[in-house]
């Protein structure tokens, strides 16, 4: 069985860019962009969208709500 | 290869913000905890359906705008005065779920005696505390709760107690009350924490249903702009200096 996986979606422009989700991943997926959001914010992305197991670590630290998250199936991630 | 395009699919949701939550977005400074735990808020509102039952009662500092936030009934209270607000709620609509949610200025300063006497009526009420040592609506004042030795706006060599006496542990003295049926010091720094805090939370707003008396949930929280960290290095120093002097856990459960 291969290993578990999954992906953030991240609402760019509600990001604040506090980088508690960076900290909060244990797979070191997510970082800051170089680009900034409307409000002037480094906003958060996935950096090594591979390592993502779909945990929702990040999700549940963010104050601001910005991370919906996603996980294959077990037998789909074959 | 699977494509990251294939795994963002309905099918596969795990985690998506309450639907309760607005989108309007949080006025909080970035990384504050303040919006850690509204989140909470909504989600237990929503899992236990309650939506059209609550009334939330909002204070005075950065949360006095929380009812812009949680789609709730809300009552907004003047300064400290949240659990008197929620007394008469309750007391008229005892089959609403009535919370206040406070910060340590509100809750541990001004509204001290609002606090401790809803406390000794056991009002069936659930009152949200969120401690994060000074006032930070107001430029990051010292608070009742800023431990011995940190730095605040007005006391910039750090609190010193033959000057500006000791910190105060509310739900220490709340938890000694027969009025009081639950009392739990938490945190939203961590995952692990936030997973715990969320419990504590639900068993707070299912006390009311059990007319148990009052449930207090204290978050020990963080300021960071108030603080002057980053809101990383913010959480970091809450855990080194805040959590043994505010050690969390349950103080009292009946
Ligand atoms: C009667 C009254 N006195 C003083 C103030 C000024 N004031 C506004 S917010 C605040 C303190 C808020 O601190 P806290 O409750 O810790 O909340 P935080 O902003 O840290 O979330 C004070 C003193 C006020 N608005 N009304
Ligand atoms: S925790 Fe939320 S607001 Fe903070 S950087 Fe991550 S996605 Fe943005
Ligand atoms: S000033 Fe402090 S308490 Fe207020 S929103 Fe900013 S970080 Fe949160």
């Amino acid at each position: 069985m291969g290993k578990v996986r999954g992906a953030i979606v991240v609402d760019i422009e509600r990001c604040k860019g506090c980088g508690l989700c960076v900290v909060a991943c244990p797979t070191d997926t997510i970082v800051l962009a170089d680009e900034v959001n409307g409000k002037g914010y480094h906003y958060a992305k996935m950096g090594n969208p591979e390592a993502c197991t779909g945990c929702t670590n990040c999700a549940m630290v963010c104050p601001d709500s910005c991370i919906t998250v996603y996980r294959l199936k077990p037998e789909k991630s074959k | 290869m699977i494509d990251v395009k294939d795994i963002i699919k309905p099918e596969n949701l795990v985690f998506k913000k309450s639907k309760l939550l607005l989108d309007t977005p949080m006025h909080y400074c970035p990384g504050c905890s303040h919006g850690v735990v509204h989140n909470l808020i909504a989600e237990v509102i929503e899992e236990m359906n309650i939506q059209s039952e609550t009334i939330g009662v909002a204070p005075v500092g950065c949360s006095v705008l929380a009812y812009n936030y949680i789609d709730i009934d809300w009552h907004e209270a003047a300064h400290g005065r949240a659990p008197a607000v929620a007394t008469g709620l309750k007391r008229l609509l005892p089959d609403k779920f009535v919370f206040t949610y406070q910060g340590d200025g509100d809750l541990a300063a001004i509204g001290t005696a609002e606090t401790i006497h809803a406390c000794n009526r056991g009002e069936n009420i659930t009152v949200i505390f969120i401690n994060n040592g000074i006032y930070g609506m107001t430029g990051g004042q010292m608070a009742p709760t800023t431990l011995e030795g940190m730095v605040a706006s007005t006391c910039p060599d750090g609190r010193e107690h033959s000057r500006d006496g000791y910190p105060i542990k509310i739900s220490d003295l709340v938890a000694q009350l027969p009025g009081t049926c639950y009392v739990t010091r938490q945190a939203v720094h961590t995952p692990g924490a936030v997973r715990k805090a969320k419990k504590a939370i639900r068993k707070a707003f299912e006390n009311q249903k059990l007319k148990k008396g009052l449930s207090l949930v204290e978050v020990v929280s963080t300021c960071n702009s108030g603080w002057k960290m980053s809101p990383v290095a913010a959480n970091d120093w809450m855990a080194e200096n805040m959590f043994p002097f505010y050690p969390l856990g349950d103080l009292k459960d009946e």
